[in-house]
């Protein structure tokens, strides 16, 4: 053999050998998540990247017709109630040290009291603090309020602020800046609900508020959560400035918050430091807490397998092969519990003023021909909660199980077509983003078996989806979306189905044009009722309309989960889950 | 000198073109920064839509915006980052620039000076091993695009053999002094200038190798020869000189091909450069920051082509005598 040859072969198993290598040890698929790297759902809510669906693995297996599938394990439930936990106090010497979070996503501002979302409001409540907090058990827990109690006529809510509680300036959190921060909600919050029968705050700048109520307002103390309602400096905001573009929104940052901000750029790093002067004694416990932001969801997956990020968020985790992964990863742990209140809901939302679509036997006849089982498990993995049977999310205490479904049924969906005079089918569109294509794909599979042809229509980016979608001369039939709900019915489920929100040009409005005065008439009672049973019953009540009359077909309830290093403690696992302070996170190194 | 004058004056013209064609352009596309703003903010009332809209002057006729743009950009004034509570544009840039240069200027000198070696040892040899492993380098090097590149080192050199950091330009629980900090940088520099390096490579190894192959059978390269100057000399101070003439043509040509290559390899890298950030304000609809780095990538283009007639003119005598038209 010549020279020549054998640096042919040297060349040849050279090469075979780096390949074998990138290929190799490990199950982790990088190209996997490079796929879903791509995924940015410009019509899913907050952010409009942040619930992007995973796109299907191409060589899933096919799962056995009679064997169960089986269910993921996950880690035990080490946090949750950690905010009553003593047991979860690190020692002296475990405190402190630096929590890097690999962070898919940017981040705009700091401010939660401006704007809704993950993002704002992952980072939002690590610089501002806010008058309560909720614990797993959806139960309120004090923070800037010490305490708190309702006028039996519920018409105010009595306050006392934490006598220690101090911004980062050094000034004082009185009622005045409760007062600021509401005013500055209900002007520029997309949340209109969550205050609008507040008509005022008194106290003044004194610790001792009174909220004020035109009418009662069960969802107020919910309102009150971090991801809400941070309680941000008067001294420093009220100059006049627009709100929603100010400047200290994001640079200088000013908080009551168990952290200081010293570095934010959005697209790069947001930077906090404990703050020493925090109100609560002996937290934060950490040092220091880094968010890396901008990165591509397969570089986060990597960075934990690396053990350079110490906790992933952004990364639309709900299901898909990086929670899998990582569940294999012997360092990493992935939770399912946190962001019960989120109440993430992806749906099929239908334009009700299509001629077609407002054949409500249309709509329930598209809604039996969907296969909610087969979706899951070949869009997200078989993670998804399918059992969502409603407009208010299963985690919700007024989330009624018995209430109706659609059975995936052709028979039955066939002869509601027959019945409302489209047995021979029909066609519509569905538009939405190219990380959407496979998801949709599946739709009009499903649909094709009654008749109807979807064509499917792709939109450029979040603007275009609106223009298309929620703009001044709307044409589309059907559309996917992800909604939240945030908390309280009266916050993240009216909105979509209200008369009074069909609004042109705002997204995650009441975007079918749905409505029915009878449901609009038991949702706003609904908002007014104290007694949790009584409410209950009116929101189970107003499911079975809205079940009924099909304006939107919910394909799932998105479960949401955390992947972290092994040595992380008290991840942040609240019903907001990461919406909450991180103040009680802790590094076992 | 009076070439000159032209050409900077005719690349002063293209550059007010590319400003009006990328101006169009973007604002071609359905929907604008407001509307995206919404998106980020979860919902936004109609009150609110149109009070940030009389803001930032969107309402406005196009050609009337394009007029008000045109004219700030000629007073050296990009606008504010809508998407970024209102932060300059140049002051974003400016911040996005090093890195960017940086990792540029790497990738490219060590695509330039491997890709001339490689190509120049392959032509002296053209039947080798070694010169027939460049060409199938080349092939591969061309085929493979950068993102990919990327994501292969990534997984070889970071997450299999742990050598290497995955994304940024520093560790951010890093302590330490000066040196230890530029080695820290130099550790992040190496993947992403790689992923972005190789095609280049490929290229130019491919373009020597061919460039080389004709001036070494020219006859001043066997006159050298013939004189009894030694191998490395003929090749390297004789036969390199001209054949080097193309290789600088292509460079300055694909400065702004490295641009483009870096939006990729920077976002896969999270490395916090020019391209990441036009990438991030395509993602938000962020037309002021989008148009400003469009603005930076062409004037760079112009003046990378510029400097590149002038090295054309210090290299080949020529050209210098007769102008480029004879050259």
């Amino acid at each position: 053999m010549g020279t020549n040859s054998w640096r042919r072969m040297l060349a040849f198993f050279l090469a075979f050998s780096l390949l074998a290598v990138a290929c190799g040890g490990s199950d982790d698929d990088v190209a996997s998540d490079s796929d879903e790297s791509t995924s940015t759902d410009t019509a899913s809510e907050d952010t409009g990247s942040d619930d992007a669906e995973p796109e299907p693995e191409a060589d899933e297996p096919e799962p056995e017709a009679d064997e169960p599938e089986p269910e993921p394990e996950f880690v035990e439930e080490v946090g949750g109630d950690f905010l009553l936990r003593p047991e979860n106090i690190p020692s002296d010497d475990q405190r402190g040290g630096v929590v890097v979070v690999g962070y898919a996503g940017a981040i705009p501002h700091t401010n939660g009291a401006v704007s809704s979302g993950y993002a704002v409001n992952t980072v939002g409540p690590q610089v501002n603090a806010s008058l309560l907090r909720y614990n797993d058990a959806y139960q309120p827990v004090p923070y800037l309020a010490d305490s708190w109690s309702i006028a039996d006529d519920g018409l105010s809510v009595s306050l006392e602020l934490n006598a220690e509680a101090r911004f980062h300036d050094g000034e004082d959190v009185t009622c005045t800046d409760v007062d600021f921060s509401i005013e500055t909600s209900q002007a520029n919050h997309p949340f209109k609900p969550m205050f609008a029968p507040v008509t005022g705050v008194d106290g003044g700048d004194t610790k001792s508020c009174i909220v004020n109520l035109s009418q009662p307002h069960p969802a107020l103390l919910i309102a009150f959560s971090p991801g809400l309602l941070p309680i941000i400096p008067e001294h420093i905001f009220n100059d006049g400035q627009e709100m929603k573009t100010h400047p200290r929104n994001s640079n200088d940052v000013i908080g009551a918050g168990p952290f200081r901000l010293v570095e934010f750029d959005g697209s790069e790093i947001v930077r906090f430091e404990a703050n020493d002067d925090f109100f609560l004694p002996g937290l934060p416990y950490l040092d220091e807490l880094i968010f890396d932001l901008g990165l591509d969801p397969a570089t986060v997956t990597l960075g934990l397998q690396t053990g350079e990020f110490d906790i992933a968020a952004g990364d639309q985790a709900h299901g898909g092969q990086n929670v899998i992964d990582s569940q294999n990863d012997p360092n990493q742990r992935v939770s399912n519990k946190g962001f019960e209140a989120i109440g993430s809901i992806p749906w099929i939302q239908l334009n009700l003023r299509d001629e077609v679509l407002s054949d409500v036997r249309v709509r329930q006849a598209l809604a039996h021909a969907l296969d909610k089982e087969t979706f899951n498990d070949v869009i997200s993995v078989g993670l998804n909660n399918i059992d969502q049977c409603g407009p208010v999310q299963r985690n919700s205490p007024y989330y009624n199980p018995d209430g109706k479904c659609y059975e995936f049924d052709l028979e039955k969906a066939q002869a509601l077509l027959d019945e409302a005079g489209y047995g021979e089918g029909f066609t519509i569109t569905m538009n939405q983003s190219s990380a959407n294509l496979p998801s949709m794909e599946l739709i009009a599979e499903m649909w094709a078996e009654i008749g109807v042809t979807v064509e499917i229509s792709l939109d450029a980016d979040f603007p275009d989806w609106i223009a298309k979608t929620v703009g001044e001369d709307t044409q589309y039939d059907a559309t996917w979306t992800t909604l939240w709900n945030w908390g309280d019915p009266v916050i993240g489920v009216n909105r979509s189905y209200n008369c009074d929100n069909r609004v042109a040009g705002v997204p995650f409005s009441n975007m079918s044009w749905y409505c029915n005065e009878e449901l609009d008439a038991l949702l706003n009672e609904a908002g007014l009722e104290f007694d949790e049973a009584k409410r209950a019953e009116l929101y189970f009540s107003a499911a079975d309309i809205i079940n009924e009359d099909v304006p939107v077909i919910y394909l799932s309830n998105q479960v949401w989960y955390q992947r972290m290093q092994l040595t992380l403690q008290n991840p942040p696992e609240s019903i907001w889950g990461f919406m909450d302070s991180w103040a009680e996170m802790w590094v076992d190194a | 000198m009076k070439q000159i004058a032209v050409r900077i004056l005719q690349s002063l013209g293209l550059i007010l073109a590319v400003i009006v064609l990328n101006f169009m352009l973007v604002h071609l596309a359905p929907g604008d920064a407001v509307d995206s703003l919404a998106g980020t903010a979860g919902e936004m009332s109609p009150e609110t839509t149109q009070r940030l809209r009389d803001q930032y002057g969107l309402d406005e006729p196009v050609t009337t915006q394009l007029f008000t743009y045109v004219g700030n950009v000629l007073q050296g004034d990009l606008g504010v980052s809508i998407a970024n509570n209102n932060r300059p544009v140049t002051e974003m840039i400016g911040e996005r620039l090093w890195p960017t240069v940086l990792l540029s200027i790497t990738a490219l000198t060590f695509a330039v000076v491997l890709g001339v070696i490689v190509g120049t040892f392959a032509a002296r040899r053209p039947e080798s091993g070694f010169s027939h492993g460049t060409t199938v380098f080349a092939l591969v090097g061309f085929a493979m695009p950068a993102f990919w590149t990327g994501y292969l080192l990534l997984t070889v050199f970071s997450k299999n053999l742990g050598w290497l950091p995955i994304s940024g330009m520093e560790d951010l629980r890093f302590q330490g002094g000066w040196f230890a900090k530029q080695w820290d940088l130099a550790k992040h520099l190496v993947l992403p200038a790689l992923s972005l390096g190789l095609i280049y490579i490929a290229a130019y190894s491919r373009l020597s190798r061919a460039s080389m192959l004709e001036v070494l059978e020219s006859d001043y390269v066997r006159t050298a020869r013939a004189k009894g100057l030694g191998e490395r000399s003929v090749l390297f101070k004789h036969a390199l000189r001209n054949g080097i003439i193309p290789i600088v043509t292509v460079l300055g040509l694909q400065f702004g091909a490295i641009l483009s290559g870096a939006i990729l390899v920077e976002t896969v890298f999270a490395w916090p450069g020019v391209g990441k950030l036009a990438f991030e304000a395509v993602v938000e609809r962020d037309t002021n920051v989008l148009l400003g780095v469009l603005f930076l990538v062409s004037l760079t283009v112009i003046i990378a082509n510029l400097v590149t007639d002038l090295i054309y003119r210090l290299i080949d005598p020529r050209i210098r005598v007769s102008g480029p038209s004879n050259g």
